[in-house]
């Protein structure tokens, strides 16, 4: 119940114009950023972080979620009716969203899709606004062990249950871990990996290296192929929305299934992409007619966007009880809370209720008011596709620039960014997974720090991560699940059944 | 709700043409970047070693941590290469190829330019010359299109930022002349 208090606390917190209007414009932006091709959640929210460096945090934090639903929804429009998935996620919607598109049956596949997002999404915020204040208070337990054993969970987590080659994760994690240490020493103040650079000084501002590897490499991939469109007709009417909904209780145990698998996967780090493969492959599994999946069944849109919507949302649990984000867009986020000088954890519940609460509620009324707009202005939305990308590709380029510059007012930062953005288009061309690479930038300092003041106290022994049941159990966790794919294959091996994979 | 039929039709006139042959494969840059990494590696690992890799009566030195770091990547980036051999010799699929790597660098040295000019025009200016001269000469869009597009979006750049949000960005002759 007391959550239930603070949450009409964060209510009260959002309800003015201003916040309402950043609300607005965000979940406005967010769609653009969802539908045009080479962008998409993490960049448009890193591309906009500057503008809120003048704003109140709750202000800045609401329009930067909002921006994050929006992209979220934004992403099934060009799924659905031109075949392009916007972000990996949408992959698995365009199996039957696309087909029911071609069959005359688009308005039913967007308003499955966004109802579906809207679910999922739904069902996270309930858990966060229950769990994140438990878990918060729990975590208030945490010393520097417990908090570095969690993060060893998190880049272990990474490596074991990812589905890129492990040595490819674990360069990418290492790299990320690497330069997020150069700079300035935060303990001793010695310099590190500078090599004389007066510009090196400063470190390097993760969010400078996620514009350059979401943003600029996502422009040359997108050019790279052809940019030919054809899409289909869509008319959403007030009758299609109304029969789509009036048939969701059929569809009950698929929306808690792909709920509930996307929670799971937002909060430890599997990511919306595995969670919504995951939430199409079960659906199927468990259908009486398997076959009629890929050939435009409803259920084949309703289950990935439920798991990938409660996987994007779930993630933010993790970042605001414990200040490790669950995925990529989450990491920003988490950016964004220190530069506006918040400390990301769980005294984030003690000392700015009025900021997670504010924050909370914005989610609830954020996906309600992006459901609203989508439904009415998808043909709108559409025909941003319209506009050559020989138009886009420099307006996002300039915009990639703006960003990387207002973060620290350094000339030197859009070099920084363009060099990321070939290493993003090298990387992502040979398979060598961002999304590690990017947390491991942002946790970096963090795990380090704990891991120095575990060992301070205890001379350097290891042992100190087994110290006490809850440290012990973590660390114990963290191995097993980096050595996963090993103990997976010796279980298999004594008969325990295979896990099932996702389809593509 | 909407009632308007959406109905988009886009055709590429540059599209890369099918059957473009290959540059370099997947393969071989797979190895040249592990060998770039190993190279990061060792450099780093020396640079963390040389600040201080090991315990003194505080705790761990500066470079500990950096320095095991740079342990994991040459490893991760030596197992890399050996994969890398092993498999290239079994499949070469396409890095890139001549079509689609002449469009990436229309996109990229335009790109390179607009860092270099931004130094000494300042940012709105080179935004203007980078989408202006991108639409126009590699889009094939009509020239007035092309300006007046790249004045707008400018323009609506500077008052967001500069004037409405109050984020200062890198300024030139142009903008100093009018007083910025």
């Amino acid at each position: 119940m007391e959550a239930f208090g603070l949450l009409l606390h964060g209510f009260a917190v959002l309800l003015t114009w201003k916040t309402l209007v950043l609300m607005m414009f965000g979940l406005v932006l967010g769609i653009f950023v969802g539908v045009l091709p080479g962008l998409g959640g993490p960049n448009g929210v890193a591309i906009l972080l500057p503008l809120t460096f003048t704003m109140d945090p709750t202000s800045a934090i609401v329009m930067l979620s909002c921006i994050y639903w929006g992209a979220l929804f934004g992403g099934a429009i060009t799924s659905i009716l031109f075949n392009i998935p916007g972000e990996a996620w949408s992959v698995a919607t365009t199996f039957d969203g696309y087909p029911m598109a071609q069959q005359g049956r688009a308005a039913e596949a967007l308003t499955a899709a966004f109802t579906s997002s809207f679910i999922g999404s739904l069902v996270a915020v309930l858990l966060i606004t229950f769990l994140a204040p438990m878990i918060s208070s729990f975590a208030l337990k945490f010393g520097p062990p417990e908090f570095f054993a969690v993060y060893l969970l998190t880049f272990c987590s990474f490596v074991g249950l990812g589905r890129e080659a492990k040595h490819k994760t674990v360069i990418s994690m290492s790299l990320g871990l690497l330069l997020a240490g150069v700079g300035m020493d935060t303990v001793s103040g010695n310099l590190r990996m500078t090599f004389g650079s007066a510009e090196l000084l400063r470190g390097i501002n993760f969010l400078v290296a996620v514009i350059g590897l979401f943003g600029i490499s996502e422009i040359l991939l997108t050019m790279e192929e052809r940019l030919a469109l054809r899409g289909h007709a869509a008319s959403i009417s007030l009758r299609v929305v109304l029969s789509v909904w009036k048939d969701l209780p059929k569809y009950w145990v698929t929306l808690l299934r792909s709920s509930f698998i996307g929670c799971w996967l937002g909060i430890t780090p599997g990511g919306a992409i595995a969670a919504s493969f995951m939430g199409y492959n079960l659906a199927k599994r468990f259908a009486k007619d398997p076959e009629s999946f890929g050939k435009g069944r409803i259920e084949g849109v309703f289950a990935p966007e439920t798991a990938a919507h409660a996987s994007g949302t779930s993630a933010l649990l993790p970042m605001l009880a414990l200040g490790i984000p669950g995925s990529g867009t989450a990491a920003i986020l988490l950016g964004g809370l220190m530069v506006w000088g918040l400390n990301p954890g769980p005294l984030l519940f003690v000392e700015h209720k009025d900021f997670v609460w504010g924050l909370i509620a914005s989610m609830y009324l954020g996906n309600v008011v992006g459901l609203v707009l989508v439904l009415t202005t998808v043909p709108i939305f559409a025909s941003i596709l319209r506009v050559p990308f020989a138009a886009v590709a420099p307006m996002i380029v300039v915009s990639c620039a703006i960003g990387a510059f207002a973060i620290q007012n350094a000339m030197f930062d859009i070099w920084l960014m363009l060099g990321f953005g070939v290493v993003g288009y090298v990387f992502k061309k040979i398979g060598i997974p961002l999304a590690p690479f990017t947390l491991a930038l942002v946790l970096g300092n963090r795990a380090e720090d704990a891991f120095r003041l575990s060992m301070i106290g205890v001379g350097g022994n290891l042992k100190v991560f087994w110290s006490n049941g809850l440290v012990g159990s973590i660390t114990t966790l963290a191995i097993v699940l980096l050595f996963w794919p090993v103990i997976d294959r010796l279980l298999r091996c004594v008969g325990w059944p295979r896990q099932a994979k996702p389809a593509v | 709700m909407s009632q308007t039929d959406l109905e988009i039709i886009v055709d590429d006139p540059t599209a890369p043409e099918d059957g473009s042959p290959s540059v370099v494969s997947s393969g071989t840059i797979e190895i040249f970047v592990c060998l770039l990494l190993l190279a990061l590696a060792a450099t780093l690992g020396y640079d963390n070693w040389r600040t201080g890799a090991s315990w003194d009566s505080t705790g761990p030195e500066p470079g500990y941590f950096p320095f095991y770091l740079s342990v994991i990547l040459g490893g991760g980036s030596l197992y890399g290469l050996i994969a890398a051999f092993v498999a290239h010799r079994a499949a070469s699929e396409s890095f890139v190829t001549r079509a689609q790597a002449r469009r990436v660098m229309a996109v990229f040295v335009p790109t390179l330019l607009f860092c270099l000019v931004m130094q000494f025009l300042g940012l709105y200016v080179a935004s203007f010359l980078l989408i202006a001269g991108f639409m126009r000469l590699v889009g094939k869009i009509a020239l007035w299109k092309s300006l007046l597009t790249a004045f707008l979006f400018t323009a609506i750049m500077f008052v967001t930022f500069d004037i409405a949000f109050d984020v200062i960005m890198p300024k030139g002759p142009l903008e100093a002349a009018f007083g910025y």
